[in-house]
């Protein structure tokens, strides 16, 4: 199963930078790093039907760092929500591929994002819907740590503890970089782990690129009850492509057509 | 009778709790005084007070929304619009979200706690966002049946509530709003008053003070400030050749705006609008404040005169 995952994951990176490539903008880094998370979700632990996306039960998924759409379309054509094909348009004029996540064009989409820090709240609200329906689905949430800066997540961190959710489970993808520079030069976010603590939160740190360690993470996430979980994973903005790796000039920047074709070489040749 | 429409919403938010199961209500710790708390105490297990945190209510607003509930979230105006505006226009109308934003106490007649809580940016910033539908009750009668028709209504939502007690106009046994439609209050040929909120019961009153003068005005309830009942503005524009606006908030955007936008492009006739002249409001009670800030008959009947002399 893990090597599937890896499988995926790759099929994902691979993806990524084509569609990148093609639109000749976007965010490559914190795609790449937020691709094992989101492959290990929507190819082993969420429960969802890709012919019935609006499924009441499914579990939810909040990109809450929505400038990593290229890896959650990847997911979402992988698992056939809509056909591979249509990777390639991300960011055109007609597409249903926005640049950021649009629940209203993107089968599969289960919340628009783009505005950092909005997420966390959103994925509050649809584990209060459950509650209240007495439904047993599960919503994960993705964030950046530079995102962490915005005022609101600790908002939604607050309310999430206050009401016991412990049906929703964070993720923190922990790269260390944003556009200005890394995130301690930009704004420290440290310590993370004991903020989220503080906060009355269930506290788990990962390597956010092993498979096993997400596996573990998020069924201790689902054992606890009584209150919400957040898994910090330490990550590597630009994971998979050696000349994208921890560099923050690949936050924003879209590779050239060679550029992306010498990392798919590289990812084939690992 | 006097009574506050942030009342009416209230008592329609705790009957809509009776009626439609997906209804919930979020607040920021001011249920006791947007009302929300008359829901929240009925239906506690679909009841959330978020705190002192409105970015925050309004994305769980939108959360609960992704999954089928019927949110309506309770701020002061100032507060759910201003502080939340962004995640109302990302998280809520950007992402086409069924969520009901309410915002009481707005305009100088929320009184002496000033100007930092009378907001009278509100129609104007909710106006500017794509999808969004604005209401501006003018009494508790339309209030409580404005608050039942958007929870009907698929789709982001405004309503402007306040916190004085006002005149009732409307017949509660025999009033039925619509949405998106102004409602002709007075037939006149010289003069149209268009009006929202508690300046509709002031129109009628100049309306009728001007009729002992010989002058007739026609005046309009534009309780839906968008979408606007531009037809019925182009017809009142045709038929007296003159529109007065009132409104208590800022003019700059509100709804003088919304109906000079219609009738520059439409029917063009002299516009005049009454509101708050670009300036916040002040402290003091909430009814002296009305006439500080010459949102009365009074000043209708001044600018009446001069566009029909």
């Amino acid at each position: 199963m893990q090597d599937d995952l890896m499988g995926f994951a790759q099929q994902m990176r691979i993806h990524i930078v084509r569609m990148l490539a093609a639109a000749g903008s976007g965010h490559p880094g914190g795609s790449l790093s937020a691709t094992d998370i989101i492959a290990s979700l929507y190819f082993k632990h969420m429960r969802i039907d890709p012919q019935n996306p609006r499924w009441e039960d499914r579990d939810r998924f909040v990109l809450c760092k929505g400038h990593a759409a290229p890896a959650l379309y990847a997911a979402l054509a992988l698992r056939g929500y809509f056909p591979e094909d249509d990777l390639i348009t991300i960011r055109k004029i007609g597409s249903h591929l926005q640049g950021h996540p649009c629940m209203s064009s993107t089968p599969g989409v289960d919340m628009s994002t783009g505005s950092l820090g909005q997420g966390l709240s959103v994925a509050n609200g649809m584990a209060l819907a459950g509650r209240i329906d007495k439904r047993d689905y599960y919503v994960y949430c993705i964030m950046g740590d530079g995102e962490l800066q915005e005022g609101q997540v600790w908002e939604a961190a607050m309310s999430a503890a206050h009401y016991g959710l412990d049906h929703v489970i964070a993720f923190v993808d922990h790269n260390g970089l944003q556009i200005d520079g890394t995130n301690d030069q930009v704004m420290s976010v440290k310590p993370i782990g004991e903020k989220f603590a503080a906060f009355g939160w269930h506290v788990l740190s990962i390597d956010g690129h092993d498979f096993d360690q997400i596996d573990d993470a998020i069924a201790q996430a689902k054992a606890c009850t009584g209150k919400p979980t957040v898994i910090v994973c330490e990550t590597v903005k630009g994971k998979g492509v050696s000349f994208m790796e921890n560099e923050v000039d690949w936050h924003g920047v879209a590779p050239t057509p060679e550029q992306a074709e010498a990392a798919v070489a590289e990812m084939c040749a690992n | 009778m006097n009574s506050a429409t942030r009342e009416a919403y209230g008592a329609a938010l705790k009957e809509l709790g009776r009626t439609n199961p997906d209804v919930v209500a979020l607040d920021a710790d001011l249920a006791g005084s947007t009302k929300s708390a008359m829901f929240g105490n009925a239906y506690p297990e679909r009841f959330f007070d978020m705190g002192i945190a409105e970015a925050d209510m309004i994305g769980t607003a939108a959360g609960l929304a992704t999954c089928g509930k019927v949110p309506f979230a309770s701020s002061f105006s100032v507060f759910v619009t201003g502080r939340a505006f962004e995640q109302i226009r990302n998280s809520v109308c950007n992402a086409y979200l069924n969520v009901k934003v309410v915002g009481s106490h707005a305009g100088p007649s929320c009184g002496e706690d000033g100007s930092s809580h009378q907001a009278v940016e509100d129609i104007a910033i909710m106006r500017s966002l794509p999808h969004m539908t604005v209401v501006v009750p003018a009494d508790d009668v339309e209030a409580y049946a404005a608050t039942l028709a958007l929870a009907e209504h698929d789709g982001p939502a405004y309503l402007r509530v306040a916190r004085l007690a006002s005149p009732t106009i409307h017949d509660a046994d025999n009033f039925e709003f619509t949405l998106g439609k102004g409602e002709v209050l007075r037939e006149g040929g010289d003069v149209t008053v268009v009006a929202c909120g508690m300046m509709v019961p002031r129109a009628l009153e100049a309306a009728d003070k001007l009729a002992e003068e010989g002058i007739a005005a026609q005046v309009v309830n534009m309780s839906t400030i968008k979408p606007i009942d531009a037809d019925l503005l182009v017809a009142c524009a045709q038929k007296t050749g003159k529109v007065i606006t009132i409104e208590e908030g800022s003019i700059v955007g509100g709804l003088g705006t919304a109906v000079a936008e219609v009738l520059c492009e439409r029917c063009p006739v002299p516009v005049r609008r009454i509101g708050l002249p670009d300036v916040f409001g002040t402290s003091g009670p909430g009814a002296a404040l009305l006439d500080h800030f010459r949102l009365n008959a009074a000043h209708i009947i001044e600018v009446a005169h001069e566009l029909c002399s």
